[in-house]
C-alpha cells in the first residue's frame, strides 16, 4: 500500500487483492476483482460508485457477511495486523460487532420488529462481555441521548415500528457505536432518509468520529455526502479501485474519467450557470459484469480514451498522495473541464413568465385518504396528504415541485391527472374545470395531460411488448389511420426518446433502469400531450443515467413545446431544469418563486434550512458552509400541527405560529411565501 | 390492547350469529323435505300427522320466526333432537366429543412437535439432507390420502406384523375408565388405571399417526419458508454484524419473527384437526365426533349434521380468535400506536 | 447459512463453480416436467381406458375372487372378481374430472368475486369479502357431508357439494393479488391512457396477477382429488358400483391378506396428487423471480 508506507503509524484496515465472487447460473460474478485500499486509525475513507460497482461487496466481505452464493476468492484483509479472509467463524465473530461495526442502508429493515430497542442494543454490550446486563441497559440509554433522541429512558422500552427513519439510523448507530469499535462502516446509511434527516445523521457521523476516534468507511453514491464526511475518498467502477486520494484534491482535480463523469453528471446548487441547458453525460452503460472487458474497464465510455486503453492500466501513483487506473492522466496532467454549450441569456428568457397563458390552474386543492380503522372503537382517521394547496403552471414553463416524503407531493401529481378524486379544491386545464370529470369527460383530455412514473420497474407492464406499451395509447385515441401508421409511430417515438427500433419486440425486463424511463417517457409521448407530470422520474437512477434523462427531458421539451410539472426531492436537479419551483411541506405550500429568486433569496425559513441541507460534492464548500439545523422530524400527516405546519421544527417559530396559520402571500413579484417573518429569513 | 381484545371478540361473535344463519338458510331452504325424513314414510303419508308436526316445530311459520326461533332455542344450548339416536344432538356432542378432543390434540401435538423443529433444521442446513428429507416427507404427508394411509396402516401393523392393536379406543374386553373428562388418558390416569392407561395409549398411536400426517407435511413446509424468509431479512444480517453466534442468531432474532405466520397456521391446522376427523375415525371406529357426523349424514339425519356443521364453525372461530389474540403477544405490531 | 458451516479459504486457487446448462435446466423445471409428465400419462389413462382396459370395469365373477396380481389379472381381483386393474383405469376417469372440473370451476367464481370486490372496494368489497370469511369458518368435509346429505348421493351431487366450499380461498387470493397490482404505476398509465376499470382489469391486471392463480389451482386439483375420493370413500361421492379410486379402497379396506385391492387404488391417489403438488411447485418457482436466481 503505498501512500501508507510514509506514515510511522499502522493503517487499521489494509485489503490487498480482495476478490470476491458470485457463483450464478450465468456464470461467475467477479464483483470485487483485485480491490486494494487501507484506513488509517481515526481516519474516514469514503468508497464511492455507482450500483453494481462492487462497494457494496467489498463491505460485506470486511464484515465476512457475504450471501449464500458469494465468496472471497482471493486477497487478504488485514485488521489491525490479522488477516479476516482466513480467520475461522469464531475469530471473526469475536470481532464483529466489537471492535469492527456496520451500519446497513435501509433503517426501516434493519431493527428486529420483535424485539425491543433496549435488548437489540444491550446485547451487542453484553455478546463480547464489555458490560453486565445493568450497565449496558445504562449505556444504552446514554447513547440513544447522545445519537439525539430525545426521552432516552422510554426510547429503549420502545420497538422499532414506533421510531421514524431517521430515529432507527439513530439507534443503528448507537449500536454500532456501543462497544466503542476501531472501525465502522456505513453502507449508504443516509440514502434512504430525507435530505434535512441526512444532514442531522451526517452531523452525528462527523461528531461520533471526532469523538470516539473510530475509523470510518463512508459507502455512497453521492459526492456531496462523500466531501460532507470523508477525509480522503476511494472511487470504484467495474469492480476495481479506479481512483483515489484526498477527498478536496479529488474531487476539484479528478484524475480518473469515471471520476470526472461522476462530478460533471450532477447539477451543483452552488454553482448554478445561467444558460447551460445541458449536463455532461457519458455514454452507455457499466459492462456486464459477468464478463469485464480486457482493456480498461472504462474505455468503452471514456471521452478521453486513447490507443493505450486496450490494454488493462494499473493503479499507479499520479502525485504525492493519489492514484489513478487511467492512461490518460499518467503524466499527471488534469483532465479538462466540460465545455458544453451555453445558450445566450436572451434565448433561454422567452417571453415574460406572467404574460405567458395559464396551462393548469389549481385553487385550495384538498386530499384526505381515510386509514383503516385500527379496530370496532376507534375513531376515523385520515393522511392529510394535500391540505389546501394553490398552483399555476403556465404554457411552456417547467414548475419544480419539492419537499421531503411525506408532503404530499406524489398525490399531487395523481390528482391533477386524475387518477385520484379530489375533496375539494378546484383544477383547471387550459380553462376547463377537471375538479370532478367523470371518466368519459377526462377521455379527451387524457391526450392532452400525461404522466412519468418515479419507479421505472413497476411503471411497464411486465408482460407485454414496448411495441404494444406504446401503441396502445395510439390505437385507444384513434391516433393513426390504420396500423402501420401505428407501428411507424412507435418507431418514431423510440427514437425521439433515443432508442433504437429492434427493442420495440422486446419485453421490459430485458431493460435497464434508465432505458425503461426512456420507454415511460415515449408513452406519455404517444399521445402528443401539452402538459407533462413527471412524479420523481430520475431519483431511483444512477447519477450519469440522471443527467441522460434530465437531458432528453430539456431536449424533448425544446423540440415538442412541452410543459412539465416537475416533482423531485433533489434541489439541485429542481434548480437546473426549472423556470418556478413550489416548496411543499405536509399538504400546504410554503413558498412559490421563481427558481433564481428561490435559491438565491428564499423566504420562508423551511426552504433555507431545505437548501443548506443539501450537501455540496466540494469539500472545502462544505467546510465552510453555514448550517441551518432543523430540528426533529416532519410531524404525521394524521395530526398535523396547528397554526404554521412547519412552526413545530421552525427556528424561528413563534406563539403566533401556533394560533394563526399564515397565508400565501406575494412578498416580491411573482414570489409567493406563507410565514409570519418572512422579513427576518 | 382491550381495544383490540373487544374487538376481536365483537367480530368474532357476529361471524358466529351470520353462520348460524348460513346454516338456518341451508336447512330451510335446500331441496328434501326435513318432515319427510323425521317422521319416515308412514307418519308422512298421513297429512294430520305432519300437520301437527309441522305446527310442533314451527314450520309453517314465516322463515324470519323460524329463525328467531332456531336461534333462542341454539342459545339455550338445543340443536334439536337426532334422528337415529332420539336424544337431543347437544347430548350426543357432550359424549362423543372427548374422544374427537383428545385424538385431535395428540395429533396436534405431534404435528407441531416434530414439524417445527423439523421445519427449521431444514430451512437452516438449506440443501443438506435434512433439508431434502424434510421436503419428502411433507410431500407424501400432504399427498396421501388419510383414508389409505390408515387402511396400509392397520393393515401392517395391526393385520401383518400385530405389534399395534386394533380399532377402537380400547380393547374389546376393557371397560372405560369412570368418566370424568371423557378423555381415557386422563380419565384412567385419575383412576390409577395404569394398565387401561398403557392400552389407550397404544390405541392413539396409529390414529393420530394417520391424523396428523397432512398437518404434519403442512407446519413443516409453512416453518421451513417462513424461516428461509426471515433468515433472510436485514436484520438477521444486522445481528450477525453484532456478532452473535449463528445458534443466537436463529434463537433469539429469526425465530421470534419466523413463528408468526406459523401460529396463524398451527391455529387453523387444530381448527381442521377437531373438525376434520372424519376419515380416521369411521376407519379405526374411534367414537368421536366425526363418526358420529359420518353416520348422521348416511341416515340422513339433518339436526345431528346441522348441529355438528354449527359446532365446528364455532371451534374455528373460537380458535381464530385465539390466534388473533396471541398475535397480539407475538407481534408489538398488531397493537400499534 | 452462510460462512458459520463453511468457512471462507483462500489459499487453494479458486475453481469456477459454474454450472453446466443441463443441471441448471433441471434445477429450474426437473420436478416440474416430472410433475407434468405423472398428469399427462393419468389423463392420457383416463382417456383411453377402453383401450387399456383387460375386463369391463363392472364384470362381476365370483369364480375369480381376491385372486393376487398375476399376468391375467395385474393387479388382483376384488371380493366380487372384479379385474382391480380395469376399474383402476376406469376410476382414474372420475377422480381426475372431479377433481379438476370443482377446482377450475371454484377458482373461477372466486376469483370473480375476489377481483370484482377488490376493484369495486367500499361496502362492495366489505360484504363479499365477509362472506367469504364466513364460507371459510365451515369445514370442507362436514359441509360437503352436510350438502351432499341434503341433496343426495351422487357425483354431480357431491361436486356442487364441494364446489360450494371450495371457491372461498380463490376470492381471497384473487382479491389480495389484484389490491397489489392496483396500486402499481403500470395500471395507473393504463387509467392515463383514459382505458376504464373493466378494460385495465381485464387486460392489465389480470395478466399479471394469473401466475399465483394459477400455481394455487394447480396445488388444489390434488387436494380436490383427495376430498372427492375421501367423500366415496364414505360413500357419500359415486354410486355403486362405479369405479372411483376412493369407493375401491373403501370396498376393500376389510381385507388384510388381500391388500392388493385397496392399495393399489391408493398409490394412484398418491401419484396423481404428487405429479399436482410438483407441477405446482415447479410453477411457483419459475413464476417467483427470486427463486428463478438460485
Amino acid at each position: 500500500m503505498p501512500a501508507a508506507a510514509k506514515e510511522p503509524v499502522q493503517p487499521i484496515l489494509e485489503v490487498r487483492d480482495l476478490r470476491t465472487h458470485f457463483d450464478t447460473d450465468a456464470g461467475v460474478v467477479r464483483a470485487v476483482d483485485g480491490v486494494s485500499f487501507h484506513v488509517m486509525p481515526g481516519e474516514t475513507l469514503g468508497l464511492v460508485g455507482e450500483s453494481g460497482s462492487g462497494k457494496s461487496v467489498t463491505a460485506l466481505s470486511i464484515m465476512r457477511l457475504l450471501q449464500d452464493q458469494s465468496r472471497i476468492a482471493g486477497g487478504s484483509i488485514l485488521f489491525c495486523g490479522r488477516d479476516i479472509v482466513t480467520m475461522d467463524a469464531e475469530q471473526i465473530r469475536a470481532l464483529r460487532g466489537d471492535q469492527m461495526a456496520m451500519v446497513f442502508q435501509d433503517p426501516m429493515t434493519s431493527l428486529n420488529p420483535v424485539l425491543r430497542i433496549a435488548r437489540q442494543l444491550v446485547e451487542t454490550m453484553v455478546i463480547h462481555g464489555r458490560r453486565d446486563r445493568n450497565s449496558a441497559l445504562g449505556h444504552a440509554v446514554q447513547l440513544l441521548g447522545r445519537m439525539g433522541i430525545t426521552a432516552p429512558e422510554r426510547a429503549v422500552d420502545s420497538y422499532p415500528h414506533q421510531f421514524s427513519g431517521g430515529m432507527r439510523q439513530r439507534v443503528m448507530l448507537a449500536m454500532g457505536f456501543s462497544n466503542e469499535p476501531a472501525l465502522l462502516l456505513a453502507d449508504e446509511p443516509t440514502t434512504a432518509l430525507d435530505v434535512t434527516i441526512q444532514a442531522q445523521i451526517l452531523d452525528l457521523l462527523r461528531e461520533l468520529n471526532t469523538d470516539f476516534g473510530a475509523a470510518v468507511i463512508l459507502i455512497s453514491h453521492d459526492l456531496g455526502v462523500i466531501a460532507n464526511v470523508c477525509s480522503r475518498v476511494v472511487v470504484m467502477y467495474a469492480g476495481e479501485v479506479v481512483e483515489e486520494g484526498p477527498t478536496e484534491a479529488l474531487l476539484s482535480d479528478p484524475k480518473h474519467p469515471y471520476t470526472w463523469a461522476l462530478l460533471n453528471a450532477v447539477p451543483r446548487l452552488d454553482r448554478y450557470i445561467p444558460g447551460q441547458r445541458r449536463l455532461t453525460t457519458i455514454e452507455g452503460m457499466p459492462p456486464d459484469s459477468h464478463q469485464w472487458p480486457r482493456g480498461c474497464r472504462f474505455a468503452a465510455r471514456c471521452p478521453f480514451r486513447v490507443e493505450a486503453c486496450t490494454e488493462h492500466p494499473e493503479l499507479l501513483p499520479v502525485g504525492p498522495t493519489r492514484h489513478s487506473r487511467c492512461w490518460v492522466t499518467q503524466t499527471g496532467q488534469s483532465l479538462p473541464k466540460p465545455a458544453l454549450p451555453l445558450v445566450a441569456p436572451a434565448a433561454v428568457k422567452k417571453v415574460p413568465a406572467a404574460d405567458r397563458e395559464v396551462m393548469l390552474e389549481i385553487k385550495g386543492l384538498i386530499k384526505h385518504f381515510p386509514v383503516p380503522k385500527q379496530n370496532f372503537f376507534a375513531p376515523r382517521e385520515a393522511v392529510h396528504a394535500v391540505d389546501g394547496v394553490d398552483l399555476i403552471v403556465r404554457k411552456g414553463e417547467t414548475v419544480g415541485l419539492v419537499g421531503e416524503s411525506g408532503c404530499g407531493k406524489s398525490t399531487l401529481a395523481r390528482l391533477i391527472v386524475r387518477i385520484h378524486e379530489p375533496d375539494a379544491g378546484l383544477i383547471k386545464f387550459t380553462g376547463h374545470d377537471i375538479t370532478h370529470a367523470s371518466a368519459a369527460e377526462m377521455r379527451p383530455l387524457r391526450r392532452r395531460i400525461q404522466m412519468i412514473f418515479q419507479d421505472p420497474y413497476a411503471s411497464l407492464n411486465p408482460r407485454m411488448m414496448v411495441r404494444d406499451i406504446l401503441a396502445e395509447p395510439i390505437r385507444f385515441h384513434g391516433l393513426t389511420d390504420d396500423e402501420a401508421g401505428t407501428q411507424r409511430r412507435v418507431e418514431e417515438l423510440l427514437g425521439l426518446v433515443g432508442l433504437s427500433s429492434t427493442t420495440a419486440a422486446k419485453y421490459p425486463h430485458e431493460f435497464s433502469g434508465g432505458q425503461r424511463q426512456r420507454i415511460s417517457i415515449a408513452r406519455a409521448l404517444a399521445v402528443t400531450p401539452d402538459l407533462i407530470v413527471a412524479d420523481e422520474p430520475i431519483s431511483s437512477l444512477d447519477v450519469n443515467i440522471q443527467a441522460q434523462i434530465i437531458n432528453l427531458l430539456i431536449d424533448l421539451q425544446e423540440r415538442l413545446h412541452l410543459t412539465y410539472l416537475f416533482i423531485a426531492h433533489d434541489l439541485a436537479v429542481v434548480r437546473y431544469i426549472s423556470d418556478r419551483v413550489v416548496v411543499l411541506y405536509l399538504g400546504k405550500v410554503m413558498e412559490i418563486a421563481p427558481a433564481e429568486a428561490l435559491f438565491d433569496r428564499p423566504l420562508h425559513p423551511y426552504t433555507r434550512s431545505l437548501i443548506s441541507a443539501v450537501p455540496i460534492p466540494d469539500a472545502a464548500i462544505e467546510r465552510m458552509r453555514q448550517r441551518i439545523h432543523l430540528q426533529g422530524e416532519p410531524p404525521s400527516a394524521l395530526n398535523p400541527p396547528s397554526g404554521c405546519r412547519f412552526r413545530t421544527r421552525c427556528p424561528m417559530a413563534a406563539a403566533r405560529c401556533a394560533a394563526e396559520e399564515p397565508v400565501l402571500h406575494e412578498y416580491r413579484p411573482d414570489h409567493w411565501a406563507a410565514c409570519h417573518f418572512t422579513e427576518r429569513v | 390492547m382491550l381495544r383490540y381484545l373487544t374487538s376481536r371478540i365483537v367480530a368474532t361473535f357476529v361471524m358466529a350469529l351470520l353462520a348460524t344463519l348460513i346454516v338456518f338458510l341451508i336447512v330451510s331452504l335446500v331441496p328434501g323435505d326435513p318432515v319427510l325424513s323425521q317422521l319416515g314414510d308412514m307418519a308422512a303419508s298421513n297429512p294430520e300427522i305432519v300437520k301437527a308436526y309441522r305446527a310442533k316445530w314451527g314450520l309453517d311459520l314465516p322463515l324470519y320466526e323460524q329463525y328467531w326461533i332456531f336461534l333462542t332455542r341454539l342459545l339455550n344450548g338445543d340443536l334439536g333432537i337426532s334422528i337415529t339416536s332420539q336424544r337431543p344432538v347437544m347430548a350426543d356432542i357432550a359424549q362423543y366429543a372427548p374422544a374427537t378432543i383428545e385424538l385431535g390434540t395428540i395429533a396436534f401435538i405431534l404435528s407441531v412437535v416434530i414439524g417445527v423443529p423439523f421445519g427449521i433444521a431444514a430451512a437452516v442446513a438449506r440443501d443438506s439432507w435434512i433439508d431434502h428429507s424434510a421436503r419428502f416427507i411433507s410431500l407424501i404427508g400432504v399427498s396421501s390420502p388419510v383414508f389409505w394411509l390408515a387402511f396400509i396402516m392397520l393393515t401392517v401393523f395391526y393385520g401383518w406384523l400385530q405389534i399395534a392393536p386394533g380399532p377402537g379406543r380400547l380393547d374389546p374386553i376393557d371397560l372405560p375408565p369412570p368418566r370424568v373428562t371423557g378423555a381415557f388418558l386422563i380419565d384412567s390416569a385419575l383412576a390409577s388405571r395404569w394398565d387401561l392407561l398403557h392400552t389407550a395409549v397404544a390405541h392413539l398411536v396409529l390414529p393420530s399417526i394417520v391424523l396428523c400426517a397432512a398437518t404434519l407435511g403442512l407446519i413443516t413446509r409453512t416453518t421451513r419458508a417462513s424461516m428461509l424468509d426471515t433468515l433472510g431479512q436485514d436484520y438477521v444480517r444486522v445481528a450477525r454484524a453484532k456478532g452473535l453466534r449463528e445458534r443466537a442468531v436463529i434463537v433469539a432474532h429469526a425465530l421470534p419473527n419466523a413463528l408468526i405466520p406459523v401460529v396463524t397456521l398451527g391455529g387453523l391446522a387444530y381448527a381442521n384437526l377437531l373438525t376434520g376427523t372424519v376419515m380416521t375415525e369411521t376407519i379405526f371406529s374411534w367414537p368421536g365426533l366425526g363418526l358420529y357426523t359420518f353416520r348422521s349424514a348416511l341416515a340422513l339425519d339433518i339436526p345431528a349434521i346441522m348441529g355438528m356443521t354449527l359446532v365446528f364453525a364455532f371451534v374455528y372461530l373460537l380458535i381464530n380468535l385465539l390466534v388473533d389474540l396471541s398475535y397480539a403477544v407475538l407481534d408489538p405490531r398488531v397493537l400499534k400506536r | 447459512m452462510s460462512e458459520a458451516s463453511a468457512p471462507i479459504l483462500d489459499a487453494t486457487p479458486f475453481e469456477p463453480r459454474a454450472r453446466t446448462s443441463g443441471q441448471r435446466w433441471r434445477r429450474r423445471y426437473g420436478l416440474a416436467v416430472i410433475g407434468a409428465a405423472i398428469i399427462v400419462i393419468w389423463i392420457v389413462v383416463a382417456l383411453a381406458a377402453p383401450l387399456l382396459a383387460h375386463y369391463p370395469p363392472h364384470a362381476v365373477d365370483v369364480t375369480v375372487r381376491l385372486l393376487p396380481p398375476s399376468a391375467a389379472h395385474w393387479l388382483g381381483t376384488d371380493p366380487l372378481g372384479r379385474d382391480v386393474y380395469s376399474r383402476l383405469l376406469f376410476g382414474a376417469r372420475v377422480s381426475l374430472f372431479a377433481g379438476i372440473t370443482v377446482v377450475v370451476l371454484g377458482a373461477i367464481f372466486g376469483t370473480l368475486l375476489g377481483g370484482i370486490a377488490a376493484y369495486a372496494g367500499g361496502r362492495i368489497e366489505e360484504g363479499l369479502m365477509r362472506f367469504t370469511d364466513l364460507m371459510l369458518c365451515f369445514p370442507p368435509i362436514i359441509l360437503a357431508m352436510a350438502i351432499a346429505a341434503a341433496m343426495g348421493i351422487g357425483t354431480i351431487n357431491t361436486m356442487i357439494a364441494m364446489l360450494i366450499v371450495w371457491w372461498p380461498k380463490f376470492a381471497r387470493l384473487a382479491r389480495s393479488l389484484v389490491l397489489v397490482q392496483r396500486s402499481q404505476e403500470y395500471v395507473e398509465a393504463a387509467h392515463l391512457i383514459g382505458y376504464g376499470p373493466s378494460r385495465v382489469l381485464l387486460k392489465h391486471i389480470l395478466p399479471n396477477s394469473i401466475g399465483p392463480l394459477i400455481v394455487l389451482v394447480t396445488l388444489d386439483v390434488g387436494h380436490a382429488i383427495i376430498v372427492f375420493s375421501g367423500l366415496s370413500f364414505l360413500g357419500l361421492g359415486v354410486v355403486p358400483p362405479t369405479p372411483e379410486w376412493g369407493a375401491m379402497v373403501s370396498e376393500n379396506r376389510e381385507l388384510v391378506e388381500q391388500w392388493w385391492g385397496a392399495t393399489f387404488p391408493g398409490l394412484a391417489i398418491l401419484t396423481v396428487v404428487m405429479g399436482f403438488n410438483f407441477l405446482g411447485d415447479g410453477i411457483r418457482d419459475w413464476l417467483d423471480p427470486r427463486a428463478r436466481r438460485r
